[in-house]
């Protein structure tokens, strides 16, 4: 077996990766404010805000219920149908932000609810309104709860973001494809692209555990340390 | 007038009833010991005094507020009304300085200098001031629940409910939780306090209600409830419960 590497491909490939690591922060970000939004939603929308809550359900059952690259191609081959057009980058923001919202908001409203009752109570009992109590005393709490999983999805969203190349976004995965296809010499290149997601993820993953352990408060553990 | 008017409180929990009917009424400075068995509506009591339950029927006075009055401002009177509970609550994500310092912060609106001479002092009261910046999951049963009465306090609240301030604590903190709120009670702040320490009770109340099954059996002085009480059940429950947990305080 005779492998070849060109370094010139690697610049290409940086390229690329750039493009991996925007589109993955952004739809992290988006996905967050909204799987916030919806979790909050999820928990605590009731009485007159109830028909809320049956929005924020029906969406999260919607977008964890279908594919991520079904959604993908519904926003970039379907949409035009009916006049919307985006580039193939704002694309794979659009599903997986979309996408990425349905998950995140599963992984919050777990988190808050594990937030114990009595702290809920102990803040309306100060004086607190219910939005107070949420802003200051759960969101805080949940957030903290909230990170294990979260770098979970962060590290899924990554990978998964290499679907774009479908649509002819230029993300790791698919300058990796092209330059690839140009030179036969594909085991090189996948094994390469996958060198640098693995490098990342690696990355990612030792400092969302320095995140955790910077925000770490006693008493407020996950898998049970500094309870 | 009396500070607080409580009036034929009634709550139901499904086929349940807690309380049936209780009225009761604590004039300024007044320390009230409510005794009685488990599961007897005691704690229910307390919560619907400031709504953290809502109450089916019956009706709350804090002065001349109704409390469960249609357009009462109900955030301002529970800060108004210190609440004590039996597993402390304290916020696990604040340091003993920002839990007693959040209320006065984001409820009476204060200034961050003044609110927090406000949580130091409070803690000094409680004379954990050296434990400002500890986590509740650092400090002892009997210290968070000193923070918690310090949380209280900060609010400088009308009244302070207590309920069962010490059944969550291993009996060597319960003296220093006890001896926050005899402190208390001589500095002549107003307390209802649910409670099965009856050495506190007896030395510290001002009247003691006995409570069972929802309704309140017999209530007075200590004397009165230990001496002679008029109802037997009254005196049973004295003997029995004095027996399980001793009476020192």
């Amino acid at each position: 077996m005779n492998l070849v590497f060109d370094w010139a491909w690697l610049p290409q490939l940086g390229r690329g990766l750039v493009l991996t690591v925007e589109l993955t922060a952004a739809c992290m970000a988006l996905g967050a404010l909204g799987g916030l939004v919806l979790a909050l939603l999820r928990v605590y929308a009731r009485g007159w805000l109830s028909p809320l809550y049956a929005l924020a359900s029906a969406y999260v059952h919607l977008f964890r219920g279908t594919p991520l690259l079904v959604q993908l191609m519904i926003v970039h081959f379907g949409l035009p149908n009916v006049g919307i057009v985006f580039t193939p980058f704002v694309s794979g923001l659009v599903a997986m932000a979309l996408n990425t919202a349905a998950y995140q908001a599963e992984y919050f409203r777990g988190a808050i609810q594990s937030v114990k009752a009595g702290q809920m109570m102990a803040a309306r009992s100060v004086g607190l309104t219910r939005l107070q109590a949420i802003r200051h005393v759960i969101i805080p709490q949940a957030l903290r709860l909230v990170i294990p999983p979260w770098s979970n999805e962060l590290i899924y969203m990554l990978k998964y973001s290499s679907i774009v190349y479908m649509v002819g976004a230029a993300d790791l995965m698919g300058v990796g494809r092209t330059i690839a296809a140009k030179n036969f010499r594909f085991l090189e290149l996948f094994l390469v692209v996958a060198a640098i997601y693995l490098a990342v993820v690696l990355l990612l993953t030792l400092t969302m555990r320095w995140v955790e352990k910077r925000l770490r408060v006693p008493g407020l553990g996950t898998s049970g340390r500094g309870a | 007038m009396p500070l607080l008017r409580v009036e034929d409180l009634h709550k139901r929990y499904g086929t349940e009833e807690v309380l049936r009917g209780v009225s009761l009424t604590v004039v300024k400075g007044e320390t009230k010991v409510v005794i009685g068995p488990s599961g007897t509506g005691k704690s229910t009591l307390l919560r619907c005094i400031n709504r953290l339950t809502e109450p089916d029927r019956g009706r709350v006075w804090l002065g001349d507020t109704e409390v469960t009055g249609k357009g009462t401002n109900l955030n301002r009177i529970r800060s108004q009304i210190g609440f004590v509970f039996q597993d402390f609550n304290l916020f696990t994500h604040l340091t003993a300085l920002d839990n007693v310092r959040l209320g006065p912060l984001r409820v009476k609106g204060l200034g961050k200098k003044e609110a927090t001479e406000r949580a130091m002092a409070e803690l000094a009261r409680v004379g954990l001031a050296d434990k400002a910046g500890a986590y509740p999951a650092e400090l002892s049963g009997g210290q968070q629940q000193r923070v918690s009465i310090a949380r209280a306090l900060a609010m400088d609240p009308q009244l302070i409910l207590f309920d069962e301030p010490t059944s969550a604590l291993d009996p060597e903190l319960i003296g220093e939780v006890l001896g926050v709120m005899v402190k208390l009670a001589e500095e002549g702040m107003t307390m209802i306090v649910v409670t099965h320490e009856m050495g506190f009770a007896r030395s510290v109340a001002d009247e003691i209600v006995f409570m069972e099954r929802g309704v309140i059996v017999e209530q007075g002085s200590p004397e009165k409830m230990f001496r002679s009480p008029e109802v037997a059940r009254t005196g049973d429950f004295l003997r029995k419960i004095s027996e399980l947990y001793g009476d020192a305080a």
